[in-house]
């Protein structure tokens, strides 16, 4: 009962720090909007082009994000260490 | 105060076929399928050589758009994929919006969306293989130098495994967002009136009043938005690799 509790309480610690992931996407997202707005301040006539160039590159950007959250979805959901208690 | 996350609930479940055969995604993939060729019938019946139709001025506009599209960021000779990308959007959009009606979304299940992402990584092999020759191919892995092949290797299993991840979490964390903001929502409800004096105060404290209203202000960014978006993203970045597969020497 002991183990069992020490991994799941390990694995909600787990999952939390798994989402400081979230911390990168968040500043690169920012930098690149913040640098789209520039840009269209600049040229306003390319305003459709610099807009969905931004939004792909703000997926792209995500991607690192994305990983964190499926690692704490595991942790959470379909716990893989569980099972290795025997 | 229970917080309910889960995948798709299995309909039918064989063993002795190797597991569930059918599950929320496949039936609701099949009816978004049904929906998707419904509105195509519908939108070209009549056709006409000039539109008189306010369905057939809909159905030129988004051959229009996509084709457009798809020659703006493939170029010319690849003006012959607008239908595949016009079905991968239309798919990928009705899917995720499909959780709107209170469906499980099928995109909230990794393996439709390995699927088209393999389904991708095929064409973007076949088409380095045709651009390249399959020699061409092989070698173009050593490159810029033999050490890296290893390297190579990795980035290409990346490129559908990236994109599958992608379109999953941003659909799955608005589910999981949403849920939890559902049962804030009750707790916080109950919270406020079960103070109240009497039957009043238990009565009241039971009815989840805070979440009438307030979530639809997420399900416009995580349903309408986000959907869209992702359904986008995943379209441009087909079109993106499989341009840069013809592009190389």
């Amino acid at each position: 009962m002991l183990e069992k509790a020490i991994v799941l309480g390990c694995s909600a610690i787990g999952a939390g720090l798994a989402m400081i992931a979230g911390i990168g996407p968040g500043i690169g997202e920012g930098y690149a909007v913040g640098k789209a707005c520039e840009a269209i301040g600049r040229q306003p006539e390319c305003k459709g082009q610099v807009t969905s160039t931004m939004l792909l590159g703000c997926a792209v950007a995500e991607t690192t994000g994305i990983y964190g959250f499926i690692v704490a979805l595991i942790l959470l959901f379909v716990n893989p260490f569980i099972g290795k208690l025997g | 105060m229970n917080v309910e996350v889960s995948g798709a609930r299995v309909l039918i479940d064989i063993p002795e076929l190797g597991g569930p055969v059918l599950t929320q995604t496949i039936v609701n993939m099949w009816i978004v399928m049904a929906v998707i060729v419904g509105l195509c019938i519908f939108l070209t019946r009549g056709m006409q050589v000039h539109a008189r139709t306010k369905r057939q001025i809909i159905a030129e506009f988004i051959v229009k758009k996509v084709n457009g599209m798809v020659q703006e960021n493939m170029g010319q000779k690849f003006a012959g994929f607008g239908p595949f990308i016009a079905a991968l959007m239309s798919l990928s959009a009705l899917c995720s919006l499909s959780s709107m009606l209170g469906m499980y979304a099928p995109t909230s299940d990794l393996s439709v969306l390995l699927g088209w992402a393999l389904l991708v990584f095929v064409m973007i092999t076949y088409t380095k293989i045709r651009t390249n020759g399959i020699l061409g191919y092989f070698k173009g892995y050593t490159e810029p130098i033999a050490i890296l092949t290893p390297f190579n290797i990795i980035s290409e299993i990346a490129t559908p495994v990236s994109m599958a991840f992608r379109h999953f979490g941003n659909i799955a964390s608005g589910s999981v967002i949403t849920a939890l903001v559902y049962a804030a929502l009750a707790a916080l409800s109950n919270a406020l009136f079960s103070w109240l004096p009497g039957a009043l105060g238990e009565i009241l404290g039971q009815i989840p009043i805070l979440q009438v209203g307030i979530p639809a202000v997420l399900s416009v960014y995580f349903d309408l938005f986000s959907s869209c978006l992702q359904a986008f993203i995943f379209c441009m970045l087909t079109m993106m690799y499989i341009g840069a597969a013809a592009a190389e020497d």
